[in-house]
């Protein structure tokens, strides 16, 4: 395989997984557009959506029931964890927030460690394994699930935020959480939303990536990460910003991965993760005011 | 005052016993397990007053912990076991290069608040772990590691049994505890709880009357850096064999709980909550196996995240308040910690900013 298509093999494995990370990253940024609060626990949806689908389908559950109820599962958890936790901590200090979505984050981790021990669980692939040639490089037709549903959720979200009244709420909130109150708008409810659209988000990003790198009860941790370093390319607040974050940030590791070594591919989102801090705190696309989403 | 007095004495008093108890500890536990775990309790107690000092003193959150705490363990067991340094040399050029990789690095993402700060320090702590595991041809990766790293000696006595790593410890956590005091009592005390939001201070206000916030923030930082790799010098010759995995994100939360648990804003919180961790871990081990089978892995880890919750709901200053507590409720006042539970908002505590450690 020439040089440059191997390039283009990595470009492509890079998409795929890029677009895993634009999706967690927005549903970071509809948490913190909202609430303010970076929600660390939100990798762990993205865990339970895979490992809840994965264990539902190996006790005989259709995959597409399975799905759905993992689906709605990580939308409970999420919004229990906004309730019961992000709630009454709403006036704490910000350390203070961070360290409790992170003590939510190790809890779920470890329930997880108990129930499904540390084997990686996995599904069929939604349309088969058979790949797709594209030019000299191959795509699995599972990768074009996931850019397709990245897409789908992309298109979905400028809609919802944009035509919506419920979606308008929660930009409200995310401007002028008073005003917003003033407005009649329940911040608690929006804020609750939030939570639940992001842990939704989260756990189907899980599904969709599980039949092609499987999954596992410690995915949560990376996923939260590299989906944090896509948020904030996208300067916490705009969809165009994670998706572009989320796409250069899994084209750069895939193509760290292939060229120089894989151990060294996740220290590449982190470093990746310093230069934007560094250079352009505001995120990718310039640095927009807080609540334009 | 005299109350003042009271607490001075009472704590002057507990110190003692204290020191005294840790004298004679080994000759009542013959048990080298238990020793050894209260020998863990001091080396991690370590890194906690460091870490203490930075987030309860200087505000900065930092999951970075247990990079430095292996930076230092592996400096000093590759400046040992591979180039022959001696290992006290070594300890003093691990805790530099430490130090100075931290004030690096704070430089770069000290300027960053809260969440993103969080995260950096992180990613810190990842990026070491896998320089460490990846880098096999200095630190021996995470197969075979690093064997062979002499035991420490001083002034000729070798130190090869386990009680006097006990000892070594337990001294070294009470002298750079008792540093970290004069610290924070001192002029830079002062000036890091100037800016900090909760003891009611601002990083303008601060920086108007002289105090240079980002300077402290590294310098700070860095000193707590070098606590930890002091504990991790201490610990790499303790156990003379070092292997990547401990030092990883696992060990930073821990680090978190601890210091959390015992209360942020005090020194001693940092031992307390040491060794209720500790503590805790071990009777995880003992129970949880009973209830699940099947178990195995690092499950403490849902006591550290149920724990960290807790008490950050409802007691923010951690297991420190209690003795405050209880002397209030002996004399009969009502202190005003015991009021309904708290959270750490901002505006809440200009009352307290004298209480401070």
């Amino acid at each position: 395989m020439g040089f440059f298509d191997q390039l283009l093999q990595f470009a492509l494995s890079g998409v795929g997984v890029g677009a895993i990370y634009a999706i967690v990253g927005l549903g970071f940024m509809i948490v913190y557009s909202v609430t303010r609060v970076v929600n660390f626990a939100q990798g762990e949806f993205v865990m339970l959506g895979g490992m809840v689908t994965a264990t539902l389908y190996a006790a005989g559950v259709p995959l597409a029931l399975a799905m759905v109820i993992a689906v709605i599962f990580a939308v409970l958890v999420g919004a229990l964890m906004q309730r019961g936790i992000i709630h009454p901590a709403r006036n704490a200090s910000t350390v203070t927030l961070i360290l409790l979505t992170f003590g939510v984050s190790i809890v779920i981790r470890g329930i997880a460690l108990l129930v499904w021990t540390t084997d990686p669980r996995s599904f069929p692939a939604f349309s088969g394994e058979k790949s797709i040639a594209v030019g000299q490089a191959v795509v699995s037709p599972q990768a074009i699930w996931v850019v397709g549903t990245l897409a789908v959720l992309a298109v979905a979200l400028y809609l919802f935020f944009g035509k919506t009244m419920p979606g308008k709420a929660l930009q409200a909130c995310a401007v002028n959480a008073p005003a917003a109150r003033l407005m009649g708008i329940s911040v608690e409810t929006m804020a609750l939303l939030a939570f639940a659209l992001a842990a939704a988000m989260g756990a189907l990003a899980g599904i969709v990536t599980t039949p092609l790198t499987t999954t596992s009860y410690d995915i949560g941790i990376p996923m939260a990460v590299k989906g944090f370093v896509a948020a904030l390319a996208g300067g916490l607040n705009r969809i165009e910003g994670v998706l572009l974050g989320g796409l250069v940030l899994g084209v750069l590791e895939s193509m760290a991965a292939g060229l120089i070594s894989s151990g060294f591919k996740d220290a590449i989102a982190l470093v990746i993760l310093i230069l934007v801090l560094l250079v352009r705190p505001g995120g990718l696309l310039g640095g927009a005011e807080a609540g334009h989403i | 005052m005299t109350e003042r007095k009271g607490i001075k004495y009472a704590r002057y008093s507990l110190i003692g016993v204290l020191i005294l108890g840790l004298a004679v500890l080994p000759q009542i536990i013959t048990n080298p397990y238990l020793l050894s775990l209260f020998t863990f309790i001091a080396i991690y107690a370590i890194v906690g007053i460091g870490l203490s000092l930075l987030m309860g003193y200087a505000g900065q959150i930092s999951l970075g912990q247990a990079a430095f705490f292996g930076i230092g363990a592996y400096a000093s067991g590759v400046l040992t076991a591979k180039q022959m340094w001696d290992p006290w040399i070594a300890m003093v050029a691990a805790a530099l290069l430490t130090g100075i990789i931290a004030a690096l690095t704070g430089g770069i993402i000290l300027r960053f608040q809260g969440h993103v700060l969080a995260v950096a320090t992180l990613a810190l702590t990842i990026i070491v772990y896998i320089l460490l595991v990846q880098l096999e041809p200095i630190t021996g990766g995470l197969s075979p590691g690093l064997p062979g790293i002499p035991r420490l000696s001083i002034l000729g006595l070798k130190l090869n049994k386990d009680f006097h790593y006990f000892y070594l410890s337990w001294a070294a956590l009470l002298v750079l505890l008792f540093l970290a005091s004069n610290i924070v009592h001192s002029r830079v005390g002062r000036a890091l709880r100037s800016f900090h939001h909760f003891y009611g201070g601002s990083e303008q206000a601060a920086e108007s009357v002289g105090v240079n916030p980002t300077l402290l923030k590294v310098q700070v930082f860095a000193l707590s850096a070098m606590y930890a790799s002091i504990a991790g010098s201490i610990y790499a010759h303790y156990i003379s064999y070092l292997n990547p995995s401990p030092f990883g994100i696992f060990m930073s939360l821990q680090l978190m709980v601890m210091v959390i648990l015992g209360g942020l804003r005090s020194l001693w919180g940092a031992i307390l909550g040491a060794a209720t961790v500790m503590a805790l871990g071990e009777a995880l081990r003992a129970v949880v196996p009973m209830l699940f089978p099947k178990a195995f892995g690092e499950y403490q880890i849902i006591a550290y995240g149920v724990i960290m919750i807790v008490i950050l709901l409802m007691a923010p200053e951690g297991m420190v308040q209690i003795p405050r507590i209880i002397w209030a409720a002996l004399r009969g006042i009502r202190s005003k910690e015991s009021q309904a539970p708290q959270l750490a908002s901002e505006g809440v505590v200009a009352q307290r900013a004298e209480k401070g450690s």
